[in-house]
């Protein structure tokens, strides 16, 4: 189990998180959501280490994340970033390998490049495998780096926004991934998430936040609420519940709302 | 899946294996073109002159092989690979194409270090005084870069814009300078930054290559963070490379190997920009080969310019800072519009 703890982030002398608990167990989604600026990038990058947290602490499976050097840290959480940075001179394969860094030395062995293969061929893109990096569609390069993250072969995945450059069909297709990701190896998954309702479907639990704050935290069913929207990003939405799942429709925009952006 | 499993991995390690057999050919390249350098000269000492004074005391033919071909010859083949081995660390730590120890103004500084020596401590022949001014203000300006990218956490942008701006101020102070300076003074000036090869001794070999070779080792070793960075600092810090420790160790060692040789030669321009360029071409940009093959096409570079320099105009000698901007720069043109697909 990966556990933050009154986590509080600032950027020079502006506060970004503050006080925020979460836990994320294996073979379990975790979605964070709010408006934008709400700080759901920012957990993720302090999680990772990306960002150096100001106060609080994070366990990963009871031990302190602050003594783990950034080496090891990298064998218990993979993390997904939003987009493919522009110019990658590598292929596929070769980025993918990169993932085995926390293991190997110099020369990567024969298991390093047979995990990297079967990444590949796992998440059905063995056929990338010998193009190169920047060729790749958006959601063909949002596969790769999540093949990346698993090469890592970590506990818990940390996937900022996976679908916020995809069509329809890979949106689908790269959340089903990491579904079946989590559920096969249990693998513990955060992911931050704009899209209110494949939130709401693909997640085991889900956290709301609001400038910084935990707002609510909870199953779907308890957190995609009418009025939790409404306070949250300002918007009056409608709620119906498909196939057990709650879905929203989104109506207008509440006026005279503080907080709307 | 297996199988297919096999396929992958094997046209991996395929490509590897050509990337290891473009680096024995430069290897051979680099071999040939020493030979060859060896073998011209003022004096008319042909091939087989130079192979019997190689090997036994031939009186005068002895003496020019040993004191004046063999050391010029490899003080250039020193030279290029630590430039293009230099500029090809440059540009992976920095992520930008254009980084290579001149346009971070390390060369600059190397030069107006040079220009103050001559002015103000005489100059004249004194070589070692000279090195040591372009030495130290090579050293001063990696130090500048490392201050403000200390003070703004490392980010490549930060130590390009500050490299580029201490390469202005450099080169201001070196006009400066130039324009108090009697007309020897300013000839000598002239002359530095034209870069030479003839002052080479087997002394100055010695130190240059253990500027060079001694930091070489340690950035190969970080052959694979140098990867990782490729793809942006976020994904490099989660994959558990410590980015700035990174960036300022190897902005040292990438600067001492670059004020090494050029302290010596004077400026010895665009090898440590195009090398890991042409290389980049050939081979992709895995560092565990794009590095040591990168040093040695710039060894290649400086020597065969070098060569084309002593022979083109013979019996004058055209500077090896100006042959190497001269040829390098249409070929590298040239690579730029026939390439296939764009790195960068």
């Amino acid at each position: 189990m990966l556990q933050v703890i009154d986590l509080f982030f600032d950027y020079g002398s502006t506060r970004i998180l503050e006080g925020i608990g979460a836990r994320i167990e294996g073979g379990r989604v975790l979605s964070v959501v709010g408006p934008n600026g709400a700080g759901k990038t920012t957990l993720l990058k302090c999680i990772v280490r990306i960002l150096k947290l100001a106060r609080g602490s994070i366990l990963i499976e009871d031990r302190d994340a602050t003594c783990i050097s950034r080496r090891e840290l990298a064998k218990y959480l993979g993390y997904v970033p939003q987009n493919m940075p522009a110019k990658i001179p590598m292929t596929v394969f070769e980025m993918v390998l990169t993932g085995r860094k926390p293991y190997l030395s110099w020369r990567p062995s024969e298991q390093d490049l047979w995990i990297t293969a079967n990444i590949l061929h796992e998440m059905d893109i063995q056929d990338l495998a010998m193009r190169d990096v920047e060729q790749l569609s958006g959601g063909q390069a949002q596969k790769v780096l999540l093949a990346r993250a698993l090469a890592q072969e970590p506990r818990y995945l940390l996937l900022d926004e996976p679908t916020s450059n995809l069509d329809l069909r890979h949106q689908l297709e790269v959340l089903d991934m990491i579904a079946t990701l989590v559920k096969n190896k249990g693998i513990g998954a955060m992911m931050a998430m704009h899209d209110l309702n494949l939130a709401a479907r693909f997640s085991d639990t889900i956290l709301m936040l609001k400038e910084g704050k935990v707002f609510s935290i909870g199953t779907p069913s308890e957190v995609i609420t009418p009025k939790n929207i409404r306070e949250v990003y300002g918007v009056e939405v409608a709620v119906r519940r498909d196939n057990g799942y709650p879905h929203i429709q989104a109506l207008h925009c509440v006026i005279d709302h503080s907080d709307s952006d | 899946m297996n199988a297919n499993s096999e396929i992958l991995c094997d046209s991996y390690k395929k490509q590897n294996w050509i990337k290891k057999l473009f680096l024995y050919f430069v290897i051979l390249l680099l071999i040939v073109a020493m030979a060859v350098g060896i073998s011209i000269g003022a004096s008319g000492l042909g091939p087989w002159d130079v192979l019997s004074s190689l090997i036994k005391d031939t009186g005068r033919n002895h003496s020019i092989v040993w004191m004046l071909r063999l050391p010029r010859v490899i003080m250039a083949a020193i030279v290029g690979f630590g430039l293009g081995l230099a500029g090809a660390v440059f540009q992976a730590i920095l992520r930008n194409p254009l980084a290579s120890p001149f346009t971070l103004g390390i060369g600059s500084g190397a030069g107006f270090g040079a220009v103050t020596v001559i002015l103000f401590f005489g100059g004249g022949f004194q070589t070692y005084l000279i090195a040591s001014g372009a030495f130290l203000f090579s050293l001063i300006s990696a130090f500048l870069i490392l201050v403000v990218a200390k003070m703004k956490r490392a980010s490549s942008e930060t130590m390009i814009l500050t490299g580029i701006a201490q390469m202005f101020l450099f080169s201001s102070l070196t006009s400066l300078f130039q324009y108090m300076g009697t007309m020897e003074q300013i000839q000598e000036v002239v002359f530095w930054f034209f870069g030479s090869l003839s002052k080479a001794g087997w002394r100055e070999i010695g130190l240059a290559s253990a500027m060079v070779l001694i930091p070489f080792p340690m950035l190969l070793r970080h052959a694979w963070d140098f990867n990782l960075l490729s793809a942006g600092d976020e994904s490099a810090l989660a994959l558990g490379v410590d980015v700035s420790r990174l960036r300022m160790s190897s902005v040292v060692a990438a600067s001492l190997m670059t004020a090494g040789c050029i302290c010596f030669t004077g400026v010895i321009g665009f090898v440590g920009l195009v090398s890991p360029h042409i290389t980049r071409m050939v081979i992709g940009s895995d560092h565990r080969f794009l590095l040591p093959t990168s040093g040695l096409v710039g060894a290649v570079v400086v020597v065969a310019a070098d060569i084309l320099g002593r022979t083109l105009w013979a019996p004058h000698v055209i500077p090896i800072g100006i042959v190497t901007s001269f040829i390098g720069v249409p070929f590298f043109f040239y690579l730029l519009v026939k390439r296939s697909k764009e790195y960068w």
